[in-house]
């Protein structure tokens, strides 16, 4: 029998007020897997994301983590039980300090192999910086803060949405050579990109997201670049 | 008319320097608990953006429980605070979880609203349960002992016990603000509430957490203020005013700007009773108006990136 994934998201309906964004989406991730997941702007990735962080709550639909519903658990419970968000734009808070914004990663105490020195190690160049306060840093050690925030909470499943936004390729290439490092440590990663390129090499398996709706997906290796352009513009 | 105004000037007492001091001196120890009135109020509308309506009258609710303690007890008013204290901090905590973050969210209009109804509902029950008659705490002997600094400048041990504690108020809030793992939350919430989730952070709790710390300090403002002098159920929002005036004297964010704000405040109360005995109240709020004309922002703002 095969293992259970570690999330299962179950055809989700999602909706802003009146406004549907996702169509029973459905996706799932296995242990230390990457999963990309790519479309245009505006086709659901970052609410699918939210869905799942807890951040907001699908209508319709399931969320199973580690064979656990979670669908309509709370956004800080979401990460006590160990599912952490990137969020889009970094978000890193501006009146603490560098170090300050990992240590309260860590908040949730949850045991792990990631600490403030392996954090360290993985962005040496936050800890030069450790007590700038946070907007004192380029867009790119931001990002890097901000996956650090998020890997001091021990994550199972690590979330990324759109880390490559307004950075610098050679910036995103250096950030994308260190994941390898956190799926080392035991985390699975979805990856939200609009950069399709960087998700494909990144990534195991790809879903391809086209107004709310899984228009595509399957492995990353498999997948032809004429499939994957007709889902990501509906061509 | 009375025709005295003419007069008043040759019948105000005249001062020497060193009188004058001692006013100030006066002013300056009673602007420690003006800094702790504003202290708690500062901290929730710097942790959860709310503006507290109903703090004076937590303030004075904080006395009464101290009179219930002292008198059911047979305690000292500074021995009450043992109870007082903590007691105003569960009532914080569950005020918060129970009531006001159901009225948090991007308008400010909500809990200003409920906060004012609380403030109505704390006088009118406090005007049930003990009248309108005014009550005091007593300390006994400290109440009119003092030393003198020097010719003609006397202070009194309670106000000075009053200021220090203030000072250790303000010093204990800014230390847990920037040394502690709760501060962090508290900082990291305030500037993002929904990542304060993310980082497992239960803004619920947080939020609940602050009023409680809020309402600690208010215990121990309450506790002076009724030892200081008559309180009656009428007196909070007049105490808000004063708390209000020494945040925005000081500056929002900024616990030693409080304090400031608040000896500011005391200073110019003190010197403008001397001035008229009816100036007291008009000047402070004189010099609340001039500060905010000249420096809206307050002398000590917080710099935010």
């Amino acid at each position: 029998m095969p293992e259970a994934p570690l999330l299962e998201v179950k055809a989700i309906d999602a909706f802003y007020g009146d406004f549907q964004a996702l169509f029973g989406v459905s996706l799932s991730v296995e242990a230390r897997q990457v999963v990309a997941v790519i479309g245009a702007n505006g086709a659901g990735k970052s609410t699918l994301l939210k869905s799942i962080a807890g951040l907001m709550h699908p209508h319709n639909g399931e969320i199973l983590f580690g064979e656990s519903p979670i669908t309509q658990v709370a956004a800080f419970d979401v990460l006590r039980r160990g599912v952490a968000l990137v969020p889009e734009g970094r978000r890193l808070f501006p009146s603490l300090t560098v170090e300050e914004n990992l240590l309260i990663g860590s908040q949730s105490r949850r045991p792990g192999t990631w600490t403030l020195r392996r954090v360290y190690e993985l962005f040496p160049m936050l800890a030069e910086r450790r007590d700038l306060p946070a907007v004192a840093l380029s867009g790119g050690q931001q990002q890097m803060a901000a996956i650090g925030r998020a890997l001091m909470a021990n994550p199972q499943l690590l979330l990324c949405d759109e880390i490559s936004l307004g950075l610098a390729p050679v910036v995103v290439r250096d950030i994308y050579a260190r994941m390898p490092h956190i799926v080392a440590e035991g985390a699975s990663l979805i990856i939200v990109e609009q950069d399709i390129m960087q998700a494909l090499r990144a990534a195991n398996h790809v879903y391809c997201l086209q107004e709310g709706r899984v228009a595509l997906q399957g492995p990353a290796r498999e997948l032809t670049r004429e499939a994957i352009s007709a889902a990501y513009f509906g061509v | 008319m009375t025709g005295k105004r003419p007069g008043m000037a040759n019948e105000r007492p005249r001062y020497n320097g060193m009188q004058w001091l001692n006013i100030i001196l006066q002013g300056v120890l009673i602007g420690g608990l003006y800094a702790m009135f504003a202290a708690g109020l500062s901290l929730i509308f710097g942790v959860m953006r709310l503006v507290n309506i109903a703090h004076g009258d937590l303030i004075v609710l904080a006395a009464y429980i101290a009179l219930m303690v002292t008198q059911a007890l047979d305690v000292s008013p500074m021995t009450s605070l043992l109870l007082v204290v903590p007691a105003m901090a569960v009532i914080g905590y569950t005020l918060q979880r129970g009531l006001l973050n159901r009225t948090l969210g991007d308008d400010l209009l909500p809990p200003l609203l409920v906060t004012f109804g609380l403030s109505i509902m704390i006088q009118n029950g406090l005007l049930e349960l003990f009248t309108a008659d005014s009550r005091k705490l007593q300390a006994g002997a400290i109440e009119v002992q003092a030393f003198q600094l020097m010719q003609d400048v006397w202070i009194g041990i309670l106000p000075l016990i009053q200021f220090v504690v203030a000072i250790g108020v303000i010093a204990g809030l800014e230390t847990l603000f920037y040394r502690t793992a709760l501060g962090r939350a508290f900082r990291a919430t305030s500037d993002d509430p929904s990542v304060a989730q993310l980082v497992g952070l239960d803004t619920r709790h947080v939020f609940a957490l602050a009023m409680a710390l809020s309402l600690a300090v208010v215990a121990i403002a309450g506790v002076f203020l009724a030892v200081r002098a008559n309180f009656d159920p009428a007196i909070g929002p007049a105490r808000l005013i004063f708390g209000f005036e020494a945040v925005v004297i000081g500056g929002l964010g900024s616990m030693w700007g409080t304090l400031v704000g608040g000896i500011v405040l005391g200073v110019a109360q003190a010197i403008g009773a001397q001035i008229d005995p009816g100036w007291q109240l008009l000047a402070g709020h004189i010099v609340f108006l001039a500060i905010l004309a000249v420096r809206p922002q307050g002398l000590f703002p917080r710099v935010s990136g």
